[in-house]
C-alpha cells in the first residue's frame, strides 16, 4: 500500500483525509466528553445522514443538479442540526439530554425517507454509513483540509475560553466571559468535522472516534494537554492503521479504525491496572 | 475608608416568593466578612447577584464604588463556588491548569499564556501551600486541596475582593482551622477584603471581622466581638437591640443556630 499511495490517487486522497481526520476528531472529542456531551456527535452523525440522502435525493430527481457533492449538504443538516440541540436544550433546562434523541430520531427518521424516495439503498449509501477508502474524492479532500485548518484555528485562539468553559461552566460565566458564542462556535465546529470525518470513517461511526481516543486518553494521561495530545496520537494510529487493514483486507474502513481505536482503550485500561498495581507495591516496600 | 460593595435597599423575589427584603449592606476595603443564615435564607441569591450572575429586581449594588449593571472591571472579583455543584472530579486537568484558568478573563480573547504568568500561578499556588501538588491531577486531590485550589485559581487573576460559597463544605473537620488560619493570613498580608458564606456560625466566628445574619431580612451586621456578645446573650437579643441593628422586622427570629 506504502507503494500504492504513490500510484493511485484515490488513495492519496484516503490517507490525506484519514491524517486530518484523525487530528480533528479526537482533538473535539477531548472538549465533547469532559462536558459529558459525548451523545451529541451521535446525534449530529445521523443529522449528517439526512442531508447526504437529500443530496443523493436531488441528484437522481433533477439532473442537472448530477454530481452534487453530498458533503455540502451533509454539512448543512449537520450545522442545522446543531443550531436545533442548542435550542431545544434551552427548551429542557431540566432535561438537556432529552435533545440528543430528539435530534438523532429525527434525523433517521428525514434520513430514511428521503432514501426511499430516491431507491438509494445501494452501495454509494453503504460507503457513507460504514466509511470508505475509495471514495475521498479530490474536492473532498480540499473541502476537508479547509475545516482542519479553520478548526485547529479556532481551537489554538479559544483554547483558555474552552478549557475553562468545560472545566467550570459556572465559574466562566460568573468571570464574565462569552459562554454562549463560545459554546456557539465550538458546537458548530463538532458539527463540520463530523460532516467532514464520515467519508472516512462513515456516519455510524463517527462518534467512536470522537470518544475512544479520549476515553483511553483519559486513564493515563496527566492534565489536558497531555489528555488532547494522547487522544489525537491514538486516533491517528486507529485512523492509519484502520486504513491500512481496511485496504488489504477490503473491508469498510469504520469497522477496522473503531476496532483499532477498540483495542487502544483496552490496552491503555490494563496499562493503568498495571501502573497503579505497581504504586501500590512500592508503597507497600515503602 | 473606601467601600468595596454597597448594598441599597435591594429586594429579590422568585416567582411569589420573597428571597431578599430591604437589605442595606456595606463592606468596608480589608474587611474579613461572614455571611451566616440558616438554608433557603437567601444567601447564594445574594452572592449571585453581587457576581452579576442575577439582576437586582430593585434597589442598587455598588461594586468599587460603581453601579453593577456598568461594572466591567470583574477580574477584581475573585469567586470560589461551592466544589460540589460545579466540579467534575474525573476531569483530566493538573492543579496547574486549573489554576492558569483563573487568568483567562484577565489575559483576554486571542491571546497567549506566557512564561511570566506562569510564575503567577506558581505564587498563588504558593499562597495557599499547594505548590508542590502542581502537577498532580486535581481528581487525585483531597476535598481540603482542592478547595485550595479553587482558592488560589481565584487568586492568580490578583483581585482585591475574594467571595467564597460555603468554603469549608468538603474540607475535613481536623483541616478546617488551618483553612481559616490561610484564609486570615491572605486577608492581612495581602490586604485582600474577604466574604464569605456559611451556614455554620460555630467554627466561624472567632476567624472573621464582622459578621453579617441573613434570613430574608439582614438582622445583624457588626463586628465580631459585639456579634458574639449578643450571642452569648441568647440569639434572640440579637434582633431585639438597636445597636447596629439594620432590620426593623423582629418577626424574623431564631435566624443562627
Amino acid at each position: 500500500m506504502i507503494a500504492g499511495i504513490f500510484h493511485y490517487e484515490f488513495l492519496q486522497n484516503a490517507f490525506l483525509t484519514g491524517i486530518m481526520i484523525g487530528i480533528l476528531a479526537p482533538l473535539l472529542g477531548v472538549f465533547i466528553v469532559v462536558r459529558r456531551l459525548s451523545l451529541i456527535a451521535d446525534a449530529l452523525s445521523h443529522v449528517t445522514l439526512a442531508g447526504i440522502a437529500a443530496s443523493l435525493l436531488i441528484e437522481r430527481k433533477f439532473t442537472m443538479m448530477a454530481g452534487l457533492n453530498p458533503l455540502y449538504l451533509g454539512m448543512v443538516f449537520s450545522v442545522g442540526g446543531s443550531l436545533f440541540i442548542e435550542k431545544l436544550r434551552g427548551v429542557y433546562k431540566h432535561y438537556q439530554e432529552l435533545a440528543i434523541p430528539i435530534i438523532m430520531s429525527g434525523g433517521i427518521g428525514l434520513g430514511v425517507i428521503f432514501i426511499s424516495l430516491a431507491n438509494g439503498f445501494n452501495t454509494d449509501l453503504f460507503s457513507y454509513l460504514f466509511g470508505s477508502v475509495s471514495a475521498v474524492s479530490r474536492t473532498d479532500l480540499l473541502v476537508i483540509f479547509i475545516i482542519s485548518i479553520l478548526v485547529i484555528l479556532v481551537i489554538i485562539l479559544l483554547y483558555k475560553e474552552l478549557f475553562l468553559l468545560s472545566f467550570d461552566e459556572e465559574h466562566a460565566k460568573a468571570s464574565g466571559i462569552a459562554a454562549k458564542s463560545i459554546h456557539f462556535i465550538f458546537i458548530v465546529m463538532v458539527a463540520l468535522v463530523i460532516a467532514a470525518s464520515m467519508r472516512i470513517v462513515g456516519i455510524l461511526l463517527v462518534s467512536s472516534l470522537m470518544t475512544l481516543p479520549v476515553a483511553a486518553s483519559m486513564r493515563i494521561a496527566r492534565g489536558f494537554k497531555q489528555t488532547i495530545f494522547l487522544s489525537v496520537l491514538f486516533g491517528e494510529v486507529s485512523v492509519l492503521g484502520g486504513l491500512f487493514t481496511a485496504y488489504y483486507l477490503d473491508l469498510a474502513p469504520g469497522g477496522t479504525i473503531v476496532m483499532i481505536a477498540v483495542l487502544i482503550l483496552v490496552i491503555s485500561i490494563f496499562y493503568k491496572k498495571l501502573i497503579l498495581k505497581k504504586e501500590v507495591q512500592q508503597g507497600e516496600r515503602a | 475608608m473606601q467601600s468595596i460593595i454597597e448594598i441599597k435597599k435591594l429586594f429579590y423575589r422568585y416567582e411569589k416568593d420573597a428571597v431578599l427584603e430591604d437589605i442595606n449592606l456595606t463592606i468596608p476595603d480589608g474587611s474579613f466578612l461572614a455571611i451566616v443564615g440558616p438554608n433557603g435564607s437567601g444567601k447564594s441569591t445574594l452572592l449571585k447577584l453581587i457576581l452579576g450572575l442575577l439582576k437586582p429586581q430593585k434597589g442598587d449594588i455598588f461594586l468599587f464604588g460603581q453601579e453593577i449593571n456598568k461594572f466591567r472591571d470583574w477580574q477584581k472579583v475573585g469567586y470560589v463556588s461551592q466544589k460540589a455543584n460545579s466540579f467534575n472530579t474525573g476531569f483530566p486537568a493538573t492543579v496547574f491548569e486549573v489554576v492558569a484558568s483563573g487568568l483567562t478573563k484577565k489575559l483576554g480573547m486571542f491571546t497567549f499564556f506566557k512564561k511570566e504568568h506562569a510564575q503567577k500561578v506558581f505564587e498563588a499556588l504558593e499562597a495557599v501551600d499547594m505548590k508542590m501538588f502542581s502537577n498532580r491531577n486535581i481528581g487525585e486531590l483531597s476535598g481540603g486541596q482542592q478547595q485550595r485550589v479553587f482558592i488560589a485559581r481565584a487568586l492568580v487573576s490578583e483581585p482585591n475582593l475574594l467571595i467564597l460559597d460555603e468554603p469549608t463544605v468538603g474540607v475535613d473537620a481536623e483541616n478546617v482551622n488551618s483553612f481559616y488560619r490561610m484564609l486570615g493570613d491572605l486577608n492581612k498580608s495581602r490586604g485582600i477584603t474577604l466574604l464569605l458564606v456559611t451556614h455554620d456560625i460555630g467554627t466561624i466566628s472567632d476567624k472573621v471581622s464582622h459578621v453579617a445574619c441573613l434570613n430574608k431580612h439582614l438582622h445583624f451586621h457588626g463586628e465580631t466581638e459585639e456579634f458574639e456578645q449578643l450571642r452569648m446573650e441568647g440569639m434572640s437579643e440579637v434582633y431585639g437591640h438597636d445597636v447596629h441593628m439594620l432590620a426593623h422586622h423582629h418577626e424574623h427570629g431564631g435566624v443562627v443556630k
